[in-house]
């Protein structure tokens, strides 16, 4: 089962990897984007360990819901809103049990991607969040590190394609050949949650 | 209908310029009518390119006569950020309204018809209009 603590931790690891890779993520978005992926979610996550430190909240859901808020309300870009959804749906499905099982997380995030679907209008191909984010969770039945895995892969499968959403749409076909930033950062996310599930394992 | 209450209109910019510079153009054709609550929230709190989902809710809340807030957005993030606070339910006022609907030219529509006593529907309606005015 996953209770509040293993959700502050998978926030907490992502804000970790988000604040090692943010150098990275930027100048991934510097070809075909803004050029501030990654201080634009630096700052966001670095909201949300904060308000986590702060507020405490003691359910898995409102765990994600407040995180997701810090998100929306921080991040400044495309990016903020997006992943904000995405944590906040994901939390307000998951309700207010103090524990839940894997199976009803995995549930919870698929409905919190569909929300990132339908607020982005984005589907999977599109070179986006989504081309990591889909493959994720239709592998997190299998486990964390099978999730870990499908976002890794569904964000390196991005390079080839053609953006059709967001500003790099703009580029054309100049946006083929680089890696997307947006299903870079998605692939951290579901990488911190193996490490979240790691950490428990050692327990 | 709005009971003598004005529709409030909120410009959400990725610039504060832009969005302070619409507000005033949009003002500035309204000619002798009705003083419309208009306010801009362009830009990031910290003064930079992007969108701030405070200065949205504060904008918001500045213009809200109880008669509607017709929000416009120019692009991406701040029409993310604008869709993300509607659905969180109780960040914008009741009656508020992600308006689809060209950035400079619904602005203008939005204000001018709302300076009239116009209801939500009708400044919504005016402003999405101004898709179809075709410039060649």
């Amino acid at each position: 089962m996953l209770d509040a603590d293993f959700f502050r931790r998978w926030m907490t690891a992502t804000a970790s990897s988000v604040d090692r890779e943010a150098d990275r993520l930027t100048a991934l978005d510097s070809p075909i984007g803004d050029a501030d992926h990654g201080s634009n979610l630096r700052r966001g996550f670095t909201a949300v360990s904060a308000a986590l430190e702060k507020e405490a909240p003691e359910t898995p859901g409102a765990v994600l819901v407040l995180a997701g808020r810090q998100l929306i309300s921080t991040v400044g870009g495309a990016s903020g809103p997006l992943y904000g959804t995405l944590l906040r749906r994901t939390g307000k499905a998951l309700g207010d049990a103090a524990e839940v099982d894997e199976e009803g997380f995995a549930e919870a995030l698929r409905a919190g991607v569909d929300a990132v679907m339908q607020l982005g209008g984005a589907a999977p191909g599109d070179k986006t969040m989504i081309d990591a984010l889909v493959p994720a969770v239709d592998a997190l039945p299998d486990g964390f590190g099978a999730a870990r895995a499908a976002a890794e892969q569904g964000a390196e499968a991005t390079t080839p394609l053609q953006a059709r959403k967001g500003r790099a749409s703009y580029l054309g076909e100049r946006s083929i050949g680089h890696q997307d930033p947006g299903a870079t950062s998605a692939a951290l996310l579901i990488a911190a949650l193996a490490d979240a599930g790691a950490e428990a394992g050692g327990e | 209908m709005s009971d003598g209450k004005l529709v409030g209109i909120v410009l959400v910019s990725h610039s504060a310029e832009v969005a302070s510079a619409v507000a005033e153009l949009a003002l500035g054709l309204v000619g002798g009518g009705p003083a419309v609550p208009v306010a801009a929230a362009g830009g990031t709190a910290g003064g930079g390119l992007g969108t701030s989902a405070e200065l949205v809710v504060a904008a918001a809340a500045s213009v809200d006569r109880g008669a509607g807030v017709a929000v416009l957005t120019d692009l991406g993030s701040a029409v993310l950020t604008v869709k993300a606070l509607l659905a969180e339910g109780d960040e914008l006022p009741a009656n508020a309204r992600l308006v689809d609907a060209p950035f400079v030219e619904g602005a203008v529509a939005a204000v001018v018809t709302a300076a009239t006593g116009a209801d939500l529907d009708a400044v919504q309606a005016a402003a999405t209009e101004a898709y179809g005015y075709r410039k060649v």
